[in-house]
């Protein structure tokens, strides 16, 4: 009956594609087994710090210090890896203010920065607004809620709160929060020049306002033409030795857009664990034509199929992608990019819609995207040649 | 403290593996009237997160740091899941603990049961996590007899109820339906001893040979015969079996079947009966029907709607035979006058399943293992 036997295990194979139960539970045999590797070493120093912080945290929840203190080192470990526990170890270090609009300043801009992070911009803006009521002149909330406008493509709105920081802050940050607009909207050249004038003028600042400088810097010469100036700019970004998803997934696209794949390839191959890394890393698999390929597009569609089960959209712009270049289901693709552009506005987002309609040929609901690219001017030869694509010129 | 953060990412950034999901938990339940069982999978880094399991901590949970922690596992978790079944809680036990991986890294599986002292609507509490992260999602499936529920548990969705309701006298029909057609697909004896019946159709026996018969009517009255013959008597045996008026042992039942097989593919080539063959049909169909009655008890019959259920097999077994007949009967009508028919396809078919039927018959009557 050795037939039977095998239509039944056919069967099982196939329920258990749903996806619920990844495979039979199993009982190790040796108790040395090592099941997981944790991400933090709890012999390491700093570790131990922030574990020692959460647990005075836990005796005092409503210390609004302490409470920053973890709850930002966890921010900051999200942005780095791009691991979204740390978003929630964070959200529950700001759980006792969560319906408290008399927050202190800080507490309100934190809060606000994690709905951001979850791409639920309308309760971030409020928060930034409760935030700035206790503090006008708030720089971080300031310098948020500008990025958050720009990300829904309102200039005007973005650019009053850098003019709002030109009267409290250093020239540093409101003139970069200002070049920043200026470069998304039709004035790419001298946004270039205004950064790198104001990089080689602060040599001295942070790291980390380095790394963001240098990586706008290094996306305004990618639009303007210049490559080699681009490549410079990712390298120094890079030997600032920040670990940043956007900065790797930023270079990442860059690399794979001019054909260096094989550098994507190195560049991004251990970092399987991040989803918007692994995206490129998959495309850029695909393009070489290398064996890890298919174990690299397998893991990202178990990803998007759990994160589908718990109803997560903030990945719409990678699986947008993924369905246009691996599934090449192009319906698909246009129908998560139609509603990624619903939330949000920036060039990126702009790019995977025209790639879709321009695959699907629906120049229709790419509209928006046209009308976008004329009122903002924002230059892009990339965005002009999908668009010029979609209206049957020749790019 | 950020720029320490960073440092502190790029220290432990090279040895991290796994990926980069939200917290989740996969909970399945079972449910029957008076009694809850399940399965829950909770990742080892949020055991890790909540109660501590790297007892050395060097990073690397071990299966004897996660089993000497099995109690407070199933302690914590099991004090953040709260099953109630009409008015009266089920209290959950742990029964058992395993491993298992899923898309972002090892799960510690929990097995537990519960009894609940009243029947009804099933309400689950779920506070998993929550506290410590408010991203945490409890991703459940429930199951009640034949239906399947999903749910999400979050913090705003904490506590959700299920009406598990029985399925309407429909839906259950067509459950079964679906079951009867299955079986018949996966019982290759039932198959192959039709087949060795339907062989003969397409052929008439005349001075001790086989000739191809002309028209196509008498091919379709053969086959309807022998068919409908062959589901009157299984549906009789089934329906009794079923209702547990007769019972008979399985392997006499199954060793009979075997025969059957064997006779049937003999009867091509040394013919016995060769008028009336839906005579053999029928009486060899009492036995089958006392197989296919095996194949339903291990389903389990549910006890409101026997009689339904029991109907929805026989037209699930009667669709499946149909199916077969409908790609078989026009195929042998064409290919009748060939000598590939009769020498291959009946003569060898038959000569091939009298050899399959006779070795299960030898299994099943001696108990032995032939065929791996």
């Amino acid at each position: 009956m050795y037939l039977s036997s095998l239509l039944g295990l056919l069967t099982i194979v196939v329920l258990l594609s749903g996806g619920f139960v990844a495979a039979e539970p199993f009982r190790p045999t040796d108790a040395a087994t090592v099941l997981e590797r944790l991400p933090m070493n709890r012999g390491d120093e700093r570790a131990r710090a922030l574990a020692a912080d959460r647990a005075r945290l836990a005796a005092a929840p409503r210390d609004p210090v302490l409470a920053m203190k973890v709850a930002s080192a966890y921010y900051a470990l999200a942005g780095a890896e791009g691991d979204p526990r740390y978003i929630g170890y964070a959200e529950a270090a700001m759980a006792p203010w969560a319906a408290d609009p008399k927050a202190p300043a800080d507490i309100l801009y934190l809060r606000g920065k994690l709905l951001q992070w979850r791409h639920e911009y309308a309760p971030a803006l409020e928060l930034f607004a409760q935030a700035l009521q206790r503090d006008p002149g708030h720089y971080e909330t300031l310098s948020g809620r500008s990025a958050v406008l720009t990300v829904l493509a309102d200039y005007a709105g973005a650019r009053r709160d850098c003019e709002t920081m030109r009267a409290r802050e250093k020239e540093l940050y409101w003139a970069s929060c200002l070049a920043y607009i200026d470069g998304q909207t039709g004035q790419a050249a001298a946004a270039e020049r205004q950064l790198a004038d104001l990089l080689a003028r602060h040599a001295g600042s942070s790291p980390e306002g380095q790394l963001w400088l240098l990586t706008r810097l290094a996306d305004l010469a990618t639009r303007l033409g210049r490559t080699a100036d681009a490549e410079r700019y990712y390298r120094r970004a890079l030997a600032l030795n920040i670990t940043s998803q956007y900065l790797l997934s930023n270079y990442g696209d860059f690399l794979i857009d001019h054909g260096r794949h094989a550098e994507a390839v190195t560049l991004l191959r251990d970092w399987v664990r991040s989803d918007v890394l692994l995206l490129r890393l998959t495309l850029a698999a695909q393009a070489l034509n290398i064996a890890e390929f298919k174990t690299y597009a397998q893991t990202l569609r178990e990803r998007f199929a759990a994160a589908a089960m718990r109803g997560d959209t903030l990945h719409r712009q990678e699986e947008s992608r993924f369905q246009l270049s691996v599934e090449r289901n192009n319906t698909r693709a246009l129908q998560l990019a139609v509603a990624n552009w619903a939330i949000q506005r920036e060039p990126y987002d702009a790019r995977i819609l025209l790639e879709a309609a321009v695959a699907a040929g629906r120049r229709d609901a790419a509209q928006p995207v046209l009308d976008w690219l004329a009122q903002s001017r924002h230059e892009d030869p990339q965005l002009a040649a999908l668009a010029q694509k979609l209206m049957g010129g020749k790019p | 403290m950020k720029r320490l953060m960073v440092m502190l990412l790029l220290l432990v950034a090279s040895a991290v593996a796994q990926a980069h999901k939200p917290s989740d938990s996969y909970l399945s339940f079972k449910s029957e009237p008076g009694h809850v069982s399940g399965q829950w999978d909770i990742a080892l880094r949020d055991l890790e997160y909540a109660i501590g399991l790297d007892a050395d901590g060097n990073g690397e949970i071990t299966w004897g740091e996660l089993s000497a922690r099995h109690p407070d596992v199933a302690s914590y978790a099991l004090a953040r899941l709260q099953v109630t079944a009409g008015d009266a809680a089920c209290p959950l036990q742990a029964t058992d603990h395993l491993v298992d991986r899923h898309s972002d890294g090892a799960y510690a599986v929990i097995r537990f049961s519960g009894e609940c002292a009243a029947a009804g609507t099933l309400k689950i509490r779920y506070s998993l996590f929550f506290e410590l992260d408010p991203t945490h999602r409890g991703l459940a499936r429930i199951e009640s007899g034949s239906v399947t529920q999903t749910a999400v548990f979050g913090p705003e969705r904490a506590e959700q109820t299920f009406n598990l309701a029985a399925p309407s006298v429909f839906e259950q029909i067509v459950t079964y339906v679906r079951e009867g057609v299955w079986h018949i697909w996966i019982g290759f004896d039932h198959v192959l001893f039709l087949l060795a019946l339907l062989l003969p159709a397409v052929l008439r026996r005349e001075a001790q040979t086989w000739l191809p018969v002309s028209r196509f009517a008498p091919a379709f009255w053969e086959v309807l015969k022998v068919v409908t013959a062959f589901t009157v008597a299984h549906s009789i045996t089934l329906s009794l079996a079923a209702l547990e008026l007769i019972s008979l042992p399985s392997r006499l039942v199954e060793s009979v079947i075997a025969a059957s097989v064997v006779f049937a593919a003999l009867n091509n080539l040394y013919p016995l009966v060769s008028e009336r063959r839906w005579a053999m049909a029928f009486a060899f169909g009492l036995i089958h029907g006392f197989g296919f009655a095996s194949v339903l008890t291990d389903l389990g019959l549910p006890g409101d709607a026997l009689l339904s259920s029991l109907f929805g097999f026989n037209v699930g077994v009667e669709l499946g035979q149909l199916a077969i007949v409908a790609v078989f009967l026009p195929l042998a009508f064409a290919l009748r006058a060939t000598r590939f028919y009769s020498r291959v396809v009946f003569a060898g078919g038959s000569v091939i399943v009298a050899i399959l039927a006779a070795i299960w018959l030898a299994e099943r009557a001696l108990d032995i293992k032939l065929l791996s």
